[in-house]
């Protein structure tokens, strides 16, 4: 007779596997790495860009830059490059964050000698159109003021803006800033960055020798350096002041709450540790945040915490939305789970239920070839290797209650996070 | 393409395998053939309550998710108007433990008034802060009702509002669960460093004594043909105005299902795509526009919607979506167009397949469309499609009769005129 009420036995997880990329440096300084898997005919193709700051941090003009790259080149307006990729099935993306800009193109093995040539023209001949500046300045503009009304977008807002100020960090839209944009700027902002030099290409998917010998051609001898690139500058913090911010919305339903600090990031070597400890107070749906304030009090739908890696600081965020009289009631429970984390050890089997959590979740994150290529994106760009994922999982194998109440202490003080709140504050 | 081999135990539960050993993990996908469509018009928003539910403690296990998270396991659900599909993704060492929490809430739940008590709260809050607290939230809340009279999917998958939700009760939940979660109305999908026998062997191990009960019967009222255009505009505390045009069209199965979807692709796929090329970017006129079907498996919708710039008022803003739906209607259009939209079609696909997960999520959906394998000719309904059937098609679906506009009007502007 099946006795339903034993689980079945368990196994260990075994340590995620990492594939190691082939390096090639092309003459003209581009740094590429090769992750190869012949399973599925697809290419991804992601060229990075440092961010070059040099004069003001805080203007939209990075952002603007990465988001009109695709907007025309000498020889090929917006609607002909978007006809182009669109045709052949391809995918072409700017992506833009704190620290790279990128270019990656998605597409079919057999479809790549005819869109490569498009992504050569953008990172050589990109024009910039007034006109299309124009669209973009109208248009996000447009999309702001609909951003705005949304609780959660003006606490996220509030908080970049409190946490990191005038840097490269806090930059926030406004239609002031919109209007601010000028073509020159955006013009002498891309020559300075896309740059080979300043270029890391990380090619995933069925890399065979045609696709490599297609992408020396276009992108060695055929791309020049044609500026210096400028030294990393260290982007200048504001000193941080943890203080309360309400914005009262009278109609409000429910209330943004976002909490947070500035942080150790990746390279700090309690950094694993530091993210054991989110995992169990709010990253995850058993994590004691989700437990006390979803499952026992059901204030909100969802409630979580988490440590981001930039690459001159890190930050730590707790973020919910909380029906508009859980206001009150939400903050004194995440401050009570605070003090527990510093004052209590924590069980046995609340630590093996983390760690075995941790190490599935990690295991669960390689689904594909390109999943590699992220994982080695991650440690790269912060100057680690591939090793950083094998300390890791050392770290979560082995950390113990007490090292758990000691990071606690030293890394998660509740009187020391900037509090924002959008909404009501009953 | 994905291979998968499948088994149907004496209760009725069916039990398709996909094998890929490249990954260490394995995926266990349950979809019930259930969802917002099987629900009493007074009781909307049940199915999806329900769904929160299942994880509250089965009968032998009182807790569902922490066993799993023990053994590094994730898991998820969610509800659409058609099904209720529910997920987890684990080392593939420990692929018995998803059998284990999977058999025991099939065969039974704890049906803890505690756990009801508090997703009425948490499902509440969802409610809010998905539909009421965010600007246009309330959109399908208001489409629904407006395109469908007579079939249930005029409510939307959270519910018509936020009463019935509160006020369930433990006869409701009971009674739901012994008519729809029965393993004959169930799909389950395993897929990853799995082997067919191994699968075949812990399903009759677990899943083989679930009592067999009856799948239940669906006898769901047919829409019928709408006759004259549909309208609705409200003056709303949104900043922008907004337009949504909202045309009936074929169901998931029906043979023109991808003509219409096609459709919609030449509109809004991609920065190339004809609205967006004629509204946003040739001239100044939206700021953002789009065009979608919903992948409902009756008979569906097909909307069209855009926010138009301030200089452009709403009438002229109706007008030009128009205009590029009667140019759909009068002039055939070009064959590299449409192989545009079939390359996309054929990359995408190719790109769904990167993931385990996704893959068993497709084999379970389609299964429930009738039969895995139309997921491996999906392809082929499309690349068969002339610019022919495209007109059509627009012919038959872009005409006012068969149209419902809903209009935001941003309140500082209703002063103004």
């Amino acid at each position: 007779m099946l006795n339903r009420t034993v689980a079945p036995p368990h196994h260990d997880i075994q340590d995620i596997t990492l594939i190691r990329p082939d390096e090639v440096v092309f003459g003209n300084g581009l740094k590429v790495f090769i992750f190869s898997a012949p399973t599925q005919e697809l290419v991804k193709a992601e060229f990075i860009f440092r961010n070059i700051f040099d004069g003001s941090e805080n203007s939209l003009i990075h952002t603007c830059t990465s988001h009109m790259l695709k907007e025309g080149t000498k020889t090929r307006t917006s609607t002909q490059i978007a006809e182009e990729i669109d045709f052949y099935g391809a995918y072409l993306m700017p992506e833009y964050s704190f620290d790279q800009t990128a270019l990656t193109l998605y597409s079919l093995n057999k479809h790549l000698s005819a869109v490569l040539p498009v992504v050569h023209d953008i990172l050589n001949n990109a024009s910039f159109p007034e006109a299309e500046l124009e669209t973009y300045i109208r248009n996000n503009k447009q999309t702001l003021q609909i951003s705005l009304q949304k609780n959660d977008y003006v606490a996220r807002r509030l908080f970049f803006k409190n946490l990191f100020g005038g840097s490269r960090y806090g930059v926030i839209p406004t239609e002031e800033a919109y209007d601010n944009l000028k073509r020159e700027d955006i013009v002498a902002l891309y020559h300075k960055q896309v740059q080979p030099q300043n270029c890391t290409l990380i090619l995933s998917g069925n890399i065979t020798g045609e696709v490599l010998k297609q992408i020396q051609e276009l992108f060695d001898i055929q791309w020049q350096n044609t500026a210096e690139v400028n030294r990393v500058v260290t982007p200048e913090f504001p000193v941080f002041v943890p203080t309360t911010v309400v914005e009262e919305r009278p109609d409000a339903l429910q209330s943004a709450i976002r909490l947070g600090m500035p942080a150790i990031n990746r390279v700090h070597l309690d950094f694993p540790a530091v993210q054991f400890v989110s995992t169990l107070l709010g990253g995850y749906f058993g994590s004691r945040l989700m437990q006390n304030i979803r499952e026992e009090k059901g204030f909100t739908y969802s409630i979580g915490s988490a440590f981001a890696s930039l690459q001159h600081t890190g930050l730590f965020t707790i973020a919910t939305e909380v029906g508009a009289e859980s206001t009150q009631a939400t903050l004194a429970e995440i401050e009570k789970e605070f003090n527990i984390l510093r004052e209590t050890q924590a069980s046995d089997q609340e630590m093996t239920l983390v760690k075995n959590y941790m190490l599935g979740s990690i295991l669960g994150t390689i689904e594909s070839i390109f999943s590699h290529a992220d994982k080695f994106k991650a440690v790269y760009f912060c100057g680690l290797d591939l090793s950083y994922y094998k300390r890791y999982n050392e770290i979560v194998r082995n950390i113990t209650a007490t090292d758990v109440q000691q990071i606690a202490n030293t890394y998660f003080d509740y009187d020391n996070l900037l509090k924002i709140v959008v909404g009501k504050i009953n | 393409m994905i291979n998968y081999q499948r088994f149907t135990l004496d209760n009725g539960l069916r039990v398709l395998v996909h094998e890929d050993h490249t990954t260490a993990m394995a995926c266990v996908n349950i979809l019930y053939d259930v969802g917002a469509r099987d629900e009493s018009p007074d009781k909307t928003g049940f199915a999806h309550l329900f769904e929160h539910l299942m994880f509250g403690g089965s009968v032998n296990i009182p807790n569902y998710d922490t066993p799993l998270q023990e053994v590094g396991g994730e898991n998820n659900a969610f509800t659409s108007n058609d099904i209720t599909n529910y997920y987890i993704t684990l080392p593939s060492a420990n692929l018995e433990t998803a059998f284990w929490l999977e058999s025991d809430r099939m065969l039974s739940l704890a049906f803890s008034e505690q756990s009801l008590e508090v997703q009425r709260n948490v499902v509440c809050e969802e409610f809010k802060q998905r539909y009421l607290n965010q600007p246009y939230g309330d959109v399908w809340l208001r489409l629904r009702p407006l395109a469908y009279k007579e079939h249930p999917y005029r409510w939307a998958t959270i519910g018509k509002e936020l009463r019935p939700i509160e006020e369930a009760t433990m006869e409701d939940v009971k009674a739901f669960f012994f008519k729809h979660y029965v393993p004959s109305n169930a799909i389950m999908v395993v897929a990853g460093d799995v082997t067919f026998d191994q699968v075949k062997a812990l399903a009759e191990k677990w899943f083989a004594n679930i009592p067999m009960r009856p799948k239940p019967e669906r006898r769901l009222p047919q829409e019928p043909k709408q006759l004259a255009p549909r309208r609705e505009e409200v003056y709303a505390d949104v900043p922008v105005n907004s337009i949504y045009i909202a045309f009936h069209g074929p169901g998931r199965i029906q043979s023109d299902y991808p003509v219409m979807d096609l459709l919609s692709d030449i509109l809004s796929r991609g920065s190339s795509s004809r609205l967006y090329r004629a509204l946003v970017k040739d001239q100044p006129l939206f700021s953002e526009v789009n065009a979608y079907v919903c992948g409902a498996i009756d008979p569906n919708l097909i909307v069209v919607e855009g926010k138009p710039l301030p200089h452009v008022d709403m009438a002229e803003a109706e007008k030009l979506l128009w205009n590029q739906l009667e140019i759909l209607k009068s002039e055939m259009m070009k064959e590299t167009e449409l192989q545009k939209v079939k390359n996309k079609i054929e990359s995408t696909m190719v790109f769904a397949e990167l993931s385990i997960l996704d893959r068993a999520m497709n084999l379970a959906f389609f299964e429930a469309l009738g039969n895995a394998d139309l997921y491996n000719q999906e392809v082929d309904r499309y690349l068969v499609i002339t610019s022919s059937d495209i007109q059509r098609m627009a012919q038959e679906i872009f005409i006012p009769e068969n149209s419902s506009t809903l209009i935001y009007y941003a309140k500082e502007q209703k002063h103004a005129e």
